[in-house]
């Protein structure tokens, strides 16, 4: 009796049905990732380990939220966990640093790193295709942590408030982030792109 | 942090105005640095570049389809069939 009651209650409830996922969910969780994790093997791994991590934890799925708010759920953590992993990790890129970081000059531009001027033909150089090769190859030499972050904000526009909640950071954090890369950016163009 | 900015505070603030989220007296503070240095100055008006730069490239990245092929697909549904099994 109570069984039958229960499952009544369950009736409008959501529930699993992982035969369907992949039809169902992987574009969806695909391009999630991707807008935060710019690799595509990487970004499909995430989501194939997503569904298989979802399989494990299916019995503890109240049917509360619909299915697809909570695969999101489980690909949100791995998510973080990926960026946990980069941020601690000693990447192959270094941060180059634009700042003396302590001393007497703290704060104040490495002499080197100080801005050249740029040449008068800027607003050619914006528009033109090539640029946008050049641009990738320096986010790519970034280091990891501080492509993720400038990419999410930059190139995918998400909120700052989302991306903090999403990745576990502060705004000060995140703006020391983008600034940093910001920097890295600038100084990689001039050497690439607007100096030639 | 008082008035007085380093230049790595002033592009810091000069970077987050560029999405338009510095705050007024971060604003000022900037306005003031920018008045008195030189370097951060050419700093700030390469940065409107890098925007638009940034601008465009984001364009040409949205006409991009990066998506899962088919085989792709029936490859994970295959290894999550497997596993449910």
């Amino acid at each position: 009796m109570l069984s039958a009651i229960k499952k009544m209650v369950s009736d409008d409830k959501h529930i699993l049905n992982p035969n369907k996922w992949v039809a169902l969910h992987a574009d969806y969780l695909f391009n999630y990732t991707i807008s935060r994790i710019n690799n595509h093997d990487l970004a499909k791994d995430i989501v194939q380990d997503t569904f298989f991590a979802a399989l494990k934890a299916k019995d503890n799925f109240q049917g509360k939220a619909s299915e697809r708010t909570w695969l999101i759920s489980i690909l949100k953590r791995k998510i973080i966990d990926y960026y946990r992993k980069i941020n601690s990790a000693k990447g192959k890129a270094e941060v180059k640093m634009n700042f003396y970081a302590d001393g007497e000059k703290e704060g104040e531009w490495i002499e080197e790193r100080v801005p050249s001027s740029w040449d008068n033909e800027i607003e050619k150089k914006i528009e033109n295709d090539e640029l946008s090769i050049v641009l990738e190859k320096c986010i790519y030499n970034l280091p990891e942590k501080y492509a993720m972050v400038f990419r999410m904000r930059t190139i995918h526009q998400i909120e700052t408030e989302d991306i903090c909640k999403e990745l576990d950071i502060t705004a000060s954090n995140l703006w020391v982030i983008i600034h940093r890369a910001r920097t890295q950016l600038r100084k990689c163009m001039e050497e690439n792109w607007f100096k030639n | 942090m008082g008035m007085k900015l380093t230049c790595d505070q002033a592009t810091t603030i000069c970077d987050k105005n560029q999405y338009k989220e510095a705050s007024l007296i971060e604003k000022m503070k900037l306005i003031l640095h920018l008045f008195l240095c030189k370097n951060c100055g050419r700093y700030s008006k390469q940065n409107n570049v890098m925007t638009k730069c940034y601008e465009f490239h984001k364009e040409s990245e949205n006409k991009k389809s990066n998506c899962l092929c088919e085989e792709e697909k029936k490859g994970m549904e295959r290894e999550l069939i497997k596993k449910y099994n």
